[in-house]
């Protein structure tokens, strides 16, 4: 890099500042901004002129004051000690900021490194001298807490032969752990990798998305899958559960990594992840799920220039994870704070504003960060798969999914997972607007369910929109012309589209049982509610009416079905499947009779 | 903690300038001379042709001209006599537990007549972001005596619930009943109240005053008023004057502090004047981007912290113009605070005291402040059963209205009743009526015995609790007035 540029502030606007003298500055290169040496990054230039967003408070800061230029762009620190981490928008480490400062609240100009360099990690190599490698090639593991098993990897943009590597021993991100010759010259390469977190990181090719992200939440799972690698929109008003919906897809997807960025979101919502999540064990594990996540706390009153960088610092490092062959899911809690950083910063450069004040730019920027989901083939001589799943939500004013932010979402994802306040307000949760969401997966996805769940899970799938879809139009007539106004036939599928929203729709975030539905307990309780279906629609074709049917005590087991353990499923719903296929008509009595007669009388 | 350094009076005095070059809105814009060393953020004493000293602030500077917003407007103001003194320093609260008991005007002068307070510290009023790895989640149930608000959109210390109301309803009157009668269950520290009034008439205020008068809380009571005749772009100060002064206490003083700010409307519209003085580019209804950030900056300021005693707990009051929720001020605060409390004026209309909608208002931190130990166990699925049962009974009205009573089962009929019950007995209550939680949760039940098979009818709540809290099946050998029952 070329010699240190020193220039000085012209002008300062909030988050922004101008300074001159810094010819020979690059775009998005960071700054020390002022006596404080405040993180900045260039965002334009003109002549000798640089405009500077600073990821920190202005206040007190001079014109004349010294800008000094670091010669490199914004860059995320990837080694093994980043799981677990809580990290602000520009990857400080909240809990040393918090060590180092001793004050509980976040004063400016604190520097804080993303990893320890002293710490030690236990390094067993995988590759031995005189191997050739390239970019991507794993020359060593690392154990990272319980469950990650980090993969050291040779850098992008380097190969060559190895001419030396360590023997298995603890070392520090900093050691040079392997030297490789390449054109003549020798490079020491230690565990710590830098990359520039504007950039994506490169990969050998994009995989068609065929397998899902299973989330052990119902309406996902069954109704709108996401594909591992697939990205996902969850625009919401306030008061609709994006964040629960979020902290749910953090908590129970079989995601090996999770990065969570809290961008510009409440302060307390982060405090609920960092005390919950060391609490809770993911079932696919048997770990505590902290262990496998790394979180981005930009919350809404820090600095709104580091809210905009924090997307695509939390992005780097799920790349890296990705590289390693993992499977990544990162979820981005709201992706409108974001935006709306984007439109801040853009109003103080004095930019020509687009649609509602944002710049022209937002399509773009937000289909880029999208574009860097997906399942792919990593850099690497061997063949290894990884994936990043995104699933952002937004928070579209007034609930108006036609604003731009939502708009220009909606163009690049594949799943639409629409919030609806009237469920909200009716407390149906997740509040997953069933006839309006959609998934461009289903087709990609089909085989996998029919192979790994059942050959009938979609057809089951179908019935169930189709019957929500007849609810629908059913109560509009209701509210017209009353319940009682409809034949008997009807109401049959307005009660099985009520057991569907009911006791399959919802589901309860905070019921320890319910949090969770495995696929297998999914697919019963749809057979068993489609199934009952059915089963109505025969006994009513032999005379047993409504009321009857809606008295047997089979229904109360519907109610409760989703409170069955998901280790017991298998037996305690194939109980109901199997009395809902006995129910019978007494041909003496006219009444429902079967195997379960006994339970008839209520307890 | 970063302040600028105290300048001595010889370099204050070459911080004197007579240049102003253009006024416009609530701006000036000074020419420096190209003298350095004015700071962003800095606030200056403006001495106008008649002498009058006014004061403001820095939103922007660069080498050769500063842009100073005026708190108290530009009336008079010249661009050939006006002096404006930059002080070296940015905006300032002197705090001490003196500030109990005092009232401010709402850039922070004593209004009340004595003298300023004898200070322990200045704090920089814009404060700092809560490290989030520092924050406590809040678990405190607090005991607003309000059965609406305790049953069902619990108020936890250390949470920011703001009250969306319009112009005609009583959300004065809510707010004041809570600051009365907020109470933490079996501890005795009271709750110190800071009342930040921005742009409410002087009767509002005034009632206020009453208010706490009346329950004697006045010596634990600061007031930042800044009155609906009062200049403006005072109003931008005005809350963060509050919450510096609610942070002193609560963060070095250990104290527990309720924040009343009302009206965060006419805050939001200050803010956009001076946007639209800087020709900034609008938002949605011509508030400025950064609307957002800027509420942030003010709502987040409230929480807990781990280690330390005190915490702060905030009701914002925001009127929604024309009732309108989707306008950018409720709308952006929704998305800030921790839930929401609706007051509706069709309740208001049917004489119902507090008009609480129940449909859309909720407490997102409510899940983990109830419960047993908290407040009591059946406290969730009752809540749950009663939003449900009220619910589908508003439902059932807005049916009947269109096809008539007769098309009802017995059991529509049944929660039809019981919305109307529930209105009445439930959400109602008199302005002075403090109602201990296990009041409220019992009127609960006593509503849901118009079920006559609450196994059957009462989806929301479990066997076991039915079995032990039904008003018909309760042992009278226990005390079931008890958050451990």
């Amino acid at each position: 890099m070329s010699t240190k540029r020193v220039g000085k502030i012209l002008k300062i606007s909030g988050p922004v500042i101008e300074a001159d003298g810094m010819l020979g500055s690059s775009m998005y290169e960071v700054c020390k901004v002022g006596e404080e040496g405040l993180i900045g990054e260039i965002i334009k230039i003109k002549g000798d002129v640089c405009t500077i967003q600073v990821y920190e408070e202005t206040d007190g800061i001079r014109p004349n004051e010294k800008v000094i230029g670091t010669g490199a762009g914004l860059s995320a620190e990837l080694a093994p000690g980043l799981i677990g981490q809580i990290y602000d928008g520009i990857q400080r480490p909240l809990p040393l900021i918090l060590e180092k400062t001793q004050d509980d609240f976040i004063r400016r100009g604190v520097i804080a490194i993303p990893l320890e360099y002293d710490k030690k990690w236990p390094f067993v190599p995988t590759i031995e001298k005189g191997a050739k490698v390239t970019a991507g090639d794993i020359i060593g593991t690392v154990q990272e807490g319980p469950v990650v098993n980090h993969k050291v990897m040779i850098p992008p943009k380097v190969s060559g032969t190895i001419t030396s590597i360590v023997k298995a021993d603890d070392y520090t991100v900093l050691d040079p752990i392997v030297t490789v010759k390449s054109n003549g010259t020798e490079l020491e390469i230690p565990m710590l990798q830098k990359w520039p977190v504007r950039f994506g990181r490169p990969i050998k090719e994009r995989l068609e998305p065929t397998i899902p992200l299973i989330t052990g939440q119902r309406v996902f799972d069954t109704f709108f899958p996401i594909a591992k690698g697939g990205t996902s929109a969850i625009p919401g008003g306030f008061g609709t559960g994006k964040t629960v919906s979020q902290h749910q897809l953090a908590k129970w997807s079989d995601a090996e990594i999770v990065v969570y960025i809290g961008c510009g979101e409440r302060g307390n919502e982060m405090t609920n992840v960092l005390e919950d999540f060391p609490k809770l064990i993911d079932p696919n594990t048997g770990e505590p799920l902290m262990n496998r996540t790394i979180l981005i706390a930009n919350t809404s009153n820090m600095p709104v220039a580091a809210r905009e960088a924090s997307v695509y610092t939390g992005m780097t490092l799920a790349e890296y994870y990705r590289d390693m062959g993992y499977n990544v899911a990162l979820m981005a809690d709201s992706t409108s704070r974001w935006a709306e950083a984007m439109r801040e910063i853009s109003g103080r450069l004095e930019e020509m504003p687009g649609e509602a004040g944002y710049p022209a730019y937002l399509a773009s920027k937000i289909a880029q960060f999208y574009e860097r989901a997906g399942r792919v083939s990593t850099l690497s001589t061997a063949e290894r798969q990884g994936s990043i799943t995104i699933i952002g939500a937004v928070s579209p004013p007034g609930g108006d999914f036609s604003e731009p932010v939502t708009q220009n979402t909606l163009r690049i994802t594949k799943v639409f997972w629409a919030l609806s306040k009237d469920l909200a307000a009716r407390r149906h949760f997740p509040a997953i607007d069933y006839l309006n969401s959609y998934t461009l997966y289903t087709n990609e996805l089909a085989p996998w369910f029919a192979e790994n769940v059942n050959p009938r899970f979609q057809a089951y799938r179908s019935e169930a929109m189709v019957l929500l879809q007849k609810d629908k139009e059913l109560e509009d007539i209701v509210q017209l012309v009353g319940p009682e106004a409809l034949p008997e036939s009807e109401k049959i599928i307005l009660e099985s589209a009520r057991m569907i929203k009911e006791d399959f729709l919802q589901q309860n975030a905070f019921n320890e049982v319910d949090s969770f539905s495995s696929l297998e307990k999914q697919w019963l309780m749809l057979k068993i509610i489609i199934d009952f279906y059915h089963k109505m629609g025969e006994l009513y074709n032999l005379g047993v009416k409504l009321p009857e049917m809606m008295n047997l005590p089979i229904i109360d087991k519907i109610t409760r079905m989703k409170y069955i353990p998901n280790d017991n499923v298998g037996k305690e719903l194939g109980a109901i499947l199997a009395e809902i296929e006995a129910l019978q008509v007494d041909a003496i009595t006219n009444r429902i009779g079967g195997r379960m007669m006994t339970d008839l009388t209520d307890k | 903690m970063t302040e600028t350094p105290k300048i001595n009076p010889e370099t204050l005095a070459k911080r004197i300038f007579k240049t102003a070059i253009e006024v416009t809105g609530p701006l000036l814009f000074v020419d420096l001379k190209g003298k350095a060393g004015v700071s962003y953020g800095e606030i200056a004493k403006i001495k106008l042709p008649d002498g009058e000293i006014r004061s403001g602030q820095i939103l922007e500077v660069s080498r050769d001209i500063a842009v100073v917003q005026l708190f108290e407007g530009t009336s008079g103001m010249d661009v050939e006599k006006t002096t404006i003194q930059f002080l070296g320093e940015t905006m300032k609260l002197p705090v001490s537990s003196d500030l109990l008991g005092r009232i401010f005007d709402g850039r922070g002068e004593p209004l009340d007549k004595q003298p300023p307070i004898v200070a322990v510290d200045e704090w920089p009023i814009n404060g700092s972001p809560i490290n989030p790895y520092a924050r406590q989640y809040p678990r405190e149930f607090i005991q607003t005596g309000i059965s609406s608000i305790d049953g069902l959109f619990t108020l936890i210390r250390g949470q920011k619930l703001p009250i969306f109301s319009a112009n005609g309803l009583p959300h004065n009157e809510v707010a004041a009943q809570i600051a009365r009668q907020a109470a933490v269950l079996g501890a005795q520290a009271e709750f110190a109240v800071v009342f930040a009034a921005m742009g409410i008439t002087a009767e509002e205020a005034q009632y206020f005053r009453k208010e706490f008068e009346k329950s004697g809380a006045l010596d634990r009571v600061v007031l930042f008023l800044n009155l609906a005749d009062d200049p403006a772009i005072e109003r931008i100060l005005t809350p963060r004057l509050a919450l510096t002064a609610a942070e002193y206490l609560a963060y070095e003083c250990d104290m527990h502090l309720l924040v009343i700010l009302t009206d965060m409307t006419n805050y939001a519209e200050s803010l956009r004047e001076i946007g639209a003085a800087r020709e900034e580019v609008p938002g949605r209804r011509g508030f400025p981007g950064y609307l957002y950030s800027d509420l942030a900056s003010i709502y987040e300021r409230a929480g807990r912290i781990k280690g330390r005693k005190g915490t702060i707990t905030q009701m914002p009051i925001l009127s929604m113009p024309n009732d309108d929720i989707t306008h950018p001020v409720p709308d952006l605060s929704g998305y800030i605070t921790e839930g929401q409390i609706i007051l509706d004026r069709g309740l208001h209309r049917r004489g119902i005291y507090p008009p609480i909608n129940v449909g859309p208002s909720l407490s997102r931190l409510q899940k983990e402040g109830i419960g047993k130990g908290l407040t009591r166990r059946d406290h969730k699925e009752l809540a749950d059963q009663l939003y449900y049962a009220n619910a589908r009974g508003n439902d059932l009205r807005n049916l009947v209205a269109v096809v008539g009573e007769e098309s009802l089962t017995e059991e529509d009929h049944r929660f039809l009743k019981f919305a109307d019950d529930f209105e009445q007995k439930f959400l109602k209550q008199g302005r002075d009526e403090n109602r201990n939680i296990f009041e409220s949760l019992d009127i609960g039940w006593e509503l849901l015995k118009i079920f006559p098979n609450p196994k059957r009818e009462l989806k929301r709540i479990s066997e076991e609790t039915i079995n032990f809290f039904h008003l018909e099946r309760r042992d009278p050998k226990i005390n079931y007035n008890s958050r451990d029952v």
